[in-house]
């Protein structure tokens, strides 16, 4: 049993990193601007096409094309808050929320119909099917460098909150709006680029997914967001750090189960979530904690 | 080509948005009218025209194949339009939008016969999507021809209005079955992996495998379930590869599932010798492109249809449909094959009668008599299943997607065996 619990377990941390990538943007909007985006799976799906319009087009590596898909994800992030987020105003503001990033997801992914088709996509690379051998067993490249990048990501976002001046107008924005407001922080500038921001990591997510699984369409996005909204619901909503811990930590177990039974580790997925949450009602990282930090 | 004919089991991610979301969802997404025809969408002479109504997921988890099916009506009406029609009457389509959702699809089909008052119905795409749109035909008293709810979970029913023109999807591995009851017992596989999705189509032509080869002496090395609705499937596909099971029989449903087993198998340095997955390297292109053309070498699946079909019907719809859309015949997805042929089944029984009818309908086709298809004949038992419709077994080998089995078809080649290696 011993030659398939430690490869899970390798599997989980691995795979984890890439969940992270994908929900790391998501707590952070959550964190800022009090919404939950719906969206987020679509988005991961977005950037897995500039991804592929890049690798299969251009010929440009997967990895290098962030350099560009970041950026334009950055810029989608902004247009989609000018449109849609920044409007939603009173005390209504995060339920409309809800439907406004579902019509978001709606909208994106009928555009993703038109544009790409209903047919499959994949990321393909030389090391995407490559792996080392470690200890017996083979882990593959391409979980390898995503989990890296994971590391590099959750970084530069924790850098960029607690060793600048922006992440200074972005934290006291999570912890009290109304005083940012007083203390002469434009929030809704901080907010606007929070969101470009989150949605810009979601590029990285994106080319992970992309090139992790076995091929994506429009319609992707909905098994993401489920898991998605899991994740950061157990790392505390609004944590960075958080989103990467939970995420290794649920895939870890979830593939753990899954070599008695793929069914039951779906399920034990989602139990894992509500027994954290029982003890930890606030998650692993909660709300309070962080804005405490 | 065929990717699958189930269904994913729920969207479930948006439970908790609330009644309004779902609202929303429904409005955005479903009820899109398209009258089809083709070149048929008017009434043509005195006599009215005969509307047709079906729900096909457009959008949704099942936009590749309700598209594929949405263009085999309407292919199949414009080609009996051409020829004046059914009973002097050209045939109208109203195809509504279930957006691959249980509940939709349900809704559409009383709209359907309810208030826009169709003269026939015809199903709509996937085993899960059927079952329920066939109870409310059945209830106001439909036939309900289909072609793409093959599963037991549609014929459990036992709904009298049911019938299904393609092969029972339990029946689809049964030429593989054979092949390995015919090979000498030193070189059969010793041992199997069974791993199949959660789902109606999948599940069981796998079970139904794994339990003629296991008294052949073949071992399940590994059987389990997976659900079919994750985003990744690294980790069972990993179990597979560490059980070395010399067969592996992949019960999947598209394209991802088989192309990410696929590498998984190749990250783990593992080969099979035999390597069948229900659904996905029927997808052509598609397919091939998702996991690398050389890759697909000797990766085999089962199917029932196939553009180079010998069947007369067959070969007369491909030269038409090439004719109408340009391209090639390799194009041609199985779904159109199978839409087309529900058509054809209804134009003849109908025709048959000299009435549109649905309980004389319903009688005619349990009566026992043979109808053609461009699939083959097609004949139903009391439960609605085609007990004539044949099983194939198709192959890549280098390249070129060709009939292998069953062995003693004119039309296979010879087996690809043991598979090659991965070609990286």
């Amino acid at each position: 049993m011993a030659h398939q619990i430690y490869p899970a377990i390798a599997d989980g941390i691995l795979d984890g990193g890439v969940y992270a990538l994908m929900a790391v943007g998501l707590t952070l909007i959550f964190g800022v601007l009090d919404i939950i985006n719906v969206a987020q799976g679509i988005l991961v799906v977005i950037g897995g096409y500039l991804s592929y319009v890049l690798s299969a087009h251009l010929h440009i590596d997967l990895f290098l094309g962030l350099a560009i898909t970041i950026p334009a994800m950055f810029v989608l992030g902004l247009v989609i808050h000018t449109l849609v987020i920044r409007p939603l105003r009173g005390a209504e503001r995060t339920s409309m929320s809800l439907l406004a990033c579902f019509a978001v997801a709606i909208i994106a992914e009928g555009t993703l119909y038109w544009i790409f088709g209903s047919n499959v996509v994949t990321l393909s690379a030389s090391y995407v099917r490559a792996s080392i051998k470690v200890a017996g067993f083979y882990i593959s490249d391409i979980y390898l460098y995503c989990f890296a990048l994971a590391l590099v990501a959750v970084t530069a976002i924790y850098l960029l909150l607690y060793r600048t001046r922006f992440g200074r107008a972005v934290r006291a924005t999570m912890q009290d709006r109304t005083a940012a407001r007083l203390v002469g922080i434009d929030v809704d500038r901080v907010a606007a680029l929070t969101f470009g921001i989150g949605v810009a990591v979601t590029a990285a997510g994106g080319m992970a997914y992309g090139a992790t699984s076995g091929g994506f369409t429009p319609n992707s996005g909905y098994d993401l967001i489920s898991r998605l909204l899991a994740i950061i619901i157990l790392g505390g909503l609004g944590s960075i750090g958080g989103a990467l811990i939970a995420a290794i930590f649920m895939i870890t177990v979830e593939s753990l189960v899954d070599i008695w039974s793929p069914n039951w580790a779906v399920v034990v997925f989602y139990a894992a979530l509500v027994i954290v949450l029982t003890v930890r009602p606030a998650g692993l990282f909660g709300r309070r904690e962080v804005r405490a930090q | 080509m065929r990717p699958h004919r189930s269904h994913r089991a729920h969207r479930v991610p948006f439970i908790g948005l609330g009644v309004a979301a779902v609202a929303l969802a429904a409005g955005c997404s479903s009820g899109t009218p398209s009258s089809g025809g083709g070149g048929g969408s008017s009434g043509g002479g005195s006599k009215p025209p005969l509307v047709i109504g079906a729900s096909l997921s457009l959008t949704g988890d099942f936009s590749a194949d309700g598209q594929a099916y949405q263009k085999g009506y309407e292919f199949w009406a414009a080609q009996v339009n051409q020829r004046g029609g059914i009973l002097g009457r050209k045939v109208q389509l109203k195809i509504l939008n279930d957006n691959s959702s249980t509940t939709q699809v349900v809704t559409n089909y009383q709209t359907l016969i309810s208030s826009d008052h169709v003269a026939l119905t015809f199903g709509p795409f996937s085993s899960l999507l059927t079952a329920p749109a066939a109870a409310v035909a059945h209830r106001y008293g439909y036939a309900f021809v289909e072609g793409a709810g093959g599963a037991a979970s549609v014929f459990s029913q036992q709904l009298n209005n049911v019938f299904d023109v393609s092969l029972p999807v339990a029946n689809e591995l049964d030429p593989f079955i054979a092949w390995i009851k015919s090979l000498p017992a030193a070189q059969r596989p010793a041992t199997a992996a069974f791993p199949m999705a959660n789902d109606p189509f999948a599940t069981p032509q796998v079970q139904r495998t794994q339990g003629q080869l296991q008294p052949l002496g073949v071992r399940a090395a590994y059987s389990r379930v997976f659900p079919e609705e994750v985003a990744d499937y690294k980790a069972p596909a990993d179990d597979v590869a560490a059980s070395k099971a010399q067969a592996v029989v992949l019960g999947s449903t598209d394209v991802p599932t088989v192309s990410a087993f696929m590498t998984a198998f190749e990250q783990q340095h593992y080969n099979p010798k035999i390597f069948v997955a229900a659904a996905g390297p029927d997808q052509g292109s598609a397919f091939t492109s998702a996991v690398g053309a050389k890759n697909a070498n000797g990766m085999m699946v089962p199917d029932a249809w196939y553009p180079g079909s010998t069947n007369k019907l067959s070969q007369t719809m491909v030269q038409a449909y090439v004719a109408r859309y340009g391209g090639s015949a390799s194009n041609i997805n199985a779904d159109i094959a199978e839409a087309y042929s529900v058509g054809e089944v209804v134009d003849q029984a109908v025709t048959h009668l000299g009435a549109v009818d649905n309980a004389k309908l319903i009688s005619y086709l349990h009566s026992g008599a043979t109808l053609q298809s461009v699939q083959g004949p097609v004949r139903f038992n009391p439960l609605g299943e085609n007990l004539v419709a044949t099983a194939y077994i198709f192959q890549w080998q280098n390249g070129s997607f060709v009939q292998v089995l069953p062995a003693n078809d004119p039309g296979s080649v010879k087996i690809l065996y043991p598979k090659p290696d991965w070609a990286g």
